[in-house]
């Protein structure tokens, strides 16, 4: 069984936990960088971005969270944990992983009186992901290597770039486990790989 | 189709704060230090509960002009308090785009029978509760966040203390009773049934329950976190503190790391003093808001 990671310093990391549960993996809620190394992919939860980083930088996660990424190991960021990955963030000087070529804005959806659910394909997921959007970013561009796998209104709500996976949107407020269990696939294959190489 | 203001979207709102810390300010400069000290909301009012309890005579919806003032100043969520039952108070700040309105006891109630139909609103509701009853009667009403009401102003913890214990032993003896007595428990507890149903289903309130109402050093915040609150609201506690930017942060690592004492510990160190508490039983009865709304 994979081992999958929440960071959990703050933010909805019980429903994430559930979600992989319900996937079929075992759920780690991380709380100290020295985890990192137990577990086989993580996932960056919906919070408030600002105050994860603040948190991130306390306890010297930055560094730690991007070699865990550079390795090879998945990594899904959700609302929050999208922002956490892009590499570039509108109105900000500095974005904080950077792992994922793509440009993001902060609460572009509006604020809380705009949060809503709406129903949207994503590709190679499923046709209809019920998807809840809380002052949710969006993605205003991605580079090259960046695949597009959900857009709403033309926005894009959801990509993947290699072992890194990202949505605007909540899926573990739902009992759609569809879009967890596509990453906890990707973190099996991405194990495969590791396990053929050191053969 | 897309749909605003639903449950998922109300509650949700409050899941993504869970953990973290929810601060008092009344400008734009303490929003600001709130914001870098790490809270994940604001709370924007005119007076801080202390001076509130100090200033005496009614407290009233914040002016407007400090609402936008805190919503221009920051990026995280902002929140404001309205009168209980006052439909007009929350339907200006709705209007206004606040991100959150806390029906608050620490305002003078404009009803004393009715509490807001909250499901009416697009905006989620935070509300105050002490025990069992009033949380499942706030969750009928449509809230989508609950925190205890502690008493407010005090910088004393015992209130608070006393109703998330009593809350969460509510809930237990909820879940482990048999379905035929559910009913009886709701008559007692003057609860909606169906909404004690849920409860017991689930194991769980529906929404996230926050600790607040007395909150003034970081191990408060942190042994709030142990009795199972989902994130804690600090009042007076920061800004009626000697170094507020200090004593912020302090609080916001003890939230995260409840369990961690030798943290707690280092975070505690030469944060200077913590704002002056008050005994309640020298709280003349009439002035205890942990009194008002039902």
């Amino acid at each position: 069984m994979v081992r999958v990671g929440v960071l959990g310093l703050q933010g909805a990391v019980r429903e994430h936990i559930r979600s992989i549960e319900a996937s079929g993996a075992e759920g780690v809620i991380i709380k100290h960088k020295e985890q990192l190394d137990d577990i086989d992919g993580l996932i960056l939860p919906g919070g408030e971005s600002t105050t994860m980083r603040r948190l991130i930088d306390k306890y010297d996660f930055l560094e730690p969270l991007k070699q865990f990424g550079n390795s090879g190991k998945p990594i899904f960021g959700t609302c929050a944990g999208l922002i956490l990955l892009a590499s570039e963030i509108v109105g900000q000087e500095q974005a904080h992983l950077g792992l994922i070529d793509m440009k993001v804005e902060r609460n572009a959806f509006g604020r809380q009186k705009d949060s809503f659910e709406v129903e949207i394909p994503i590709k190679g997921v499923a046709d209809d992901f019920e998807a809840v959007f809380i002052r949710a970013p969006y993605i205003v561009e991605v580079g090259p290597n960046v695949e597009v796998i959900a857009t709403y209104k033309d926005k894009i709500v959801a990509a993947q770039q290699g072992h890194y996976l990202c949505s605007a949107f909540h899926p573990e407020l739902t009992d759609d486990h569809r879009l967890t269990g596509y990453f906890i696939k990707m973190i099996e294959e991405a194990n495969q790989h590791v396990v053929m190489n050191e053969g | 189709m897309s749909k605003v203001g639903t449950d998922r979207v109300k509650r949700g709102m409050a899941e993504m704060q869970k953990g973290g810390v929810i601060m008092d300010v009344v400008n734009a400069e303490q929003a600001k230090i709130a914001e870098e000290a790490g809270a994940v909301a604001v709370m924007a009012l005119e007076r801080v509960p202390s001076d509130i309890r100090a200033a005496g005579g009614v407290a009233r919806m914040a002016d407007p002009t400090i609402v936008e003032e805190v919503m221009n100043a920051v990026s995280i969520p902002v929140m404001a308090k309205a009168r209980i039952g006052h439909i007009v108070e929350a339907r200006v700040l709705e209007a206004m785009g606040v991100d959150y309105i806390d029906e608050s006891e620490v305002l003078t109630p404009a009803d004393e029978v009715f509490h807001l139909n909250k499901r009416d609103y697009t905006v989620p509701f935070v509300c105050g509760c002490r025990n069992l009853g009033e949380a499942a009667r706030r969750i009928g009403e449509g809230t989508a966040m609950l925190r205890t009401k502690g008493e407010p102003g005090t910088g004393n913890i015992v209130e608070a203390v006393r109703h998330m214990r009593e809350v969460n032993a509510q809930v237990r003896t909820l879940v482990n009773m048999s379905v035929d007595e559910v009913m009886t428990y709701a008559k007692e507890l003057g609860a909606p049934y169906e909404v004690l149903l849920d409860i017991r289903e689930n194991g769980r309130l529906p929404v996230v329950n926050f600790a607040a109402g007395g909150i003034a050093t970081p191990a408060d915040a942190a042994l709030m976190m142990q009795l199972g609150a989902d994130g804690v609201f600090v009042g007076s506690g920061i800004f009626k503190s000697d170094n507020p930017a200090k004593f912020a942060r302090a609080i916001v690592e003890a939230t995260t790391h409840y369990e961690d004492y030798e943290l707690i510990a280092k975070v505690s160190k030469g944060i200077g003093t913590a704002m002056k508490g008050l005994e309640i039983s020298t709280i003349a009865p009439e002035q205890r808001m942990q009194d008002r709304g039902w």
